[in-house]
């Protein structure tokens, strides 16, 4: 709580840089319009005017916010204007690789510790793997699987068959969803191994003085005491699944979601609606972070670990 | 058929190989250390190739590592002009102006606790969003060529870097601060003969998570522009054109890349902290 001032007052002293910029980016093209139209602009004028141009270089922060507004709470979300639209097509990719990508890299995990054939194998290589950009193939994927028929998430009759239409996020969801499976793999498998391992000696001798057995041993001490290391890499690995649904969304076809909303809005020049799919994308981050952190507290204030 | 036959036969081998050396009393050794991931990883290798075959996969789907290796090896000087690009003019301009500057602003607010309450929560907010979304931004503000590039990775490297080099910069404790007081040393002469120093294990490792991030910065802007060069800009463009054994090619070179630049970070680390007990081993 103690922290609240100093943070807003770092809020503020970025807020306010960030008009100051505005200014200083946007006033070239005031000018300039200013000169076509062969008037003067006052100083307040100017500062007025780049402050609520159509596509500013760098669009003032309320500009953000009303656009925000405009396109979250104005819009129908089924709109494609609709950035709730846009968001939720990014959440379902994102959701559905990290469930996959976590649950596999703790069957990795366990099977590392339980096996040292496996461990001396592939350990070396999954840490490898988190000093190589893994997010270059996901332009092939998406074509890759394009290429190979099946993106959607149910094909088209048996999602009809189902709901009666087809919702939009199951369109071309896979490829984004492996992208993002795979991004937030390899954090939770290096995080497990640690965090089952992370019982020391003592405890482990004391199971073996009860005879517990190895799965025993897993249950009742190696997976409670990973539990501090789980959710560091749950979070670490949101955050990788929503990077991977949002780069992977820059390639995939039709162009939905928030990442395809920022690179339409590249390619018109539209740079408060690039903004505003950034701010929601952030808001987006931080809301799934906050939610692991939230189940984290709870869970191991109850487990009496904090 | 005969493909899949020996694919087999190779995984039951190599299998049976494995669990013997990681069983043996020689498996503490550095030779068997590794050994056993390499025998893995042809292993893998192998197997791609193999089931590739056997299956009979067109190569717009998944090229065999073979013609891959064919692909890379014959277009060197292209792989080596996008490496240029992306990661010596994009990464690494980006990553030193980044990395400095973080560290510059950390020594600045070292003196003003107020600031750090303020700046750390907002930093560890930041470094957990998806940051790499400035890309487009960045690319119409600083054009297609490289300074674009390294302009993201400067916003990708900052501010995990700055929490990092705080947090180092905390780590010594009263009792070694009260020798430098009793030896007359001032703030700039405690910062630099023992502060910074005790900082080092704690900025390397900003310095080591950067490496990643600023090569996956760099390659992923790209993505959104780029002139005729670039790893980001060859996979988009060839992914368009169906070739894909030049695109496992460039996600090879990635990937030797950012083993590369973590790697020499990771060796000027091991030179500057020889003292420090995890590098002591």
């Amino acid at each position: 709580m103690r922290n609240i001032l100093p943070v807003l007052t770092v809020v503020a002293v970025i807020i306010v840089i960030w008009y100051a910029a505005a200014i200083g980016m946007n006033k070239k093209w005031t000018y300039d319009q200013a000169a076509r139209a062969k008037v003067e602009v006052s100083l307040t004028e100017m500062v007025k005017d780049t402050w609520t141009q159509d596509r500013p270089v760098l669009p003032a922060p309320h500009q953000i916010v009303q656009e925000l507004y405009k396109s979250v709470v104005l819009k129908k979300v089924t709109s494609k204007r609709s950035l709730v639209f846009h968001g939720t097509i990014t959440l379902a990719a994102t959701m559905l690789g990290f469930v996959f990508g976590t649950l596999a890299g703790i069957f990795l995990a366990v099977g590392i510790v339980h096996n040292r054939a496996m461990d001396m194998s592939v350990m070396p290589w999954a840490i490898a793997s988190q000093t190589i950009p893994i997010l270059a193939i996901a332009p092939m994927i998406v074509v890759v699987m394009n290429s190979m028929g099946g993106t959607d998430f149910l094909g088209k009759e048996t999602a009809t068959a189902i709901f009666g239409y087809q919702p939009a996020f199951m369109k071309g969801l896979l490829p984004k969803a492996v992208i993002a499976a795979y991004l937030s793999f390899f954090p939770v498998v290096v995080g497990m191994v640690k965090g089952l391992r992370s019982p020391d000696q003592m405890q482990l001798d004391l199971l073996k003085t009860y005879n517990a057995s190895n799965s025993r041993t897993f249950w009742a001490l190696r997976l409670p005491s990973s539990t501090p290391y789980l959710f560091t890499s749950l979070k670490v690995g949101m955050a990788a699944s929503l990077v991977g649904a949002i780069v992977s969304e820059l390639s995939s076809s039709p162009l939905r979601g928030l990442g395809a909303r920022m690179l339409t809005g590249s390619y018109y020049g539209q740079t408060i609606q690039i903004w505003a799919a950034l701010f929601a994308a952030a808001t987006l981050a931080a809301t799934l972070v906050a939610m692991i952190s939230m189940i984290e507290r709870i869970s191991l204030k109850r487990m009496g670990m904090n | 058929m005969n493909w899949i036959i020996s694919v087999l036969a190779i995984w039951a081998v190599a299998y049976f190989v494995n669990v013997k050396l990681a069983n043996s009393s020689l498996r503490h050794t550095r030779l068997i250390k590794l050994l056993v991931p390499a025998i893995f990883g042809a292993t893998l290798l192998l197997v791609w190739e193999g089931l590739v075959r056997g299956l009979e996969v067109p190569p717009v789907i998944l090229p065999p590592p073979s013609l891959i290796g064919v692909k890379f090896m014959s277009s060197l000087d292209i792989l080596w002009g996008d490496l240029v690009q992306t990661l010596f003019k994009g990464a690494l301009s980006g990553y030193i102006i980044g990395c400095s500057a973080a560290i510059v602003t950390a020594i600045l607010i070292d003196r003003s606790p107020f600031l750090q309450r303020g700046l750390l929560p907002v930093g560890n907010f930041i470094a957990a969003l998806p940051i790499i979304g400035t890309a487009p931004i960045l690319v119409m503000w600083f054009g297609f060529d490289w300074q674009s590039k390294a302009a993201v990775v400067v916003v990708m490297v900052f501010f995990p870097m700055l929490v990092n080099t705080v947090q180092g910069l905390a780590a010594t404790d009263t009792m070694q601060r009260d020798l430098m007081h009793n030896y007359a040393g001032g703030y700039w002469k405690t910062l630099q003969k023992l502060r910074l120093p005790a900082a080092m294990p704690a900025i390397f490792n900003g310095l080591k998570i950067a490496t990643t991030l600023a090569l996956i910065g760099s390659l992923v802007a790209e993505f959104f522009g780029s002139p005729t060069q670039g790893m980001g800009f060859r996979i988009s463009a060839e992914v368009g054109r169906l070739g894909l054994d030049m695109v496992w090619a460039e996600i090879t070179m990635a990937a030797l890349a950012g083993s590369a630049f973590y790697g020499s970070v990771a060796l000027i680390e091991k030179t500057l902290t020889f003292w420090h007990p995890s590098q002591r081993g």
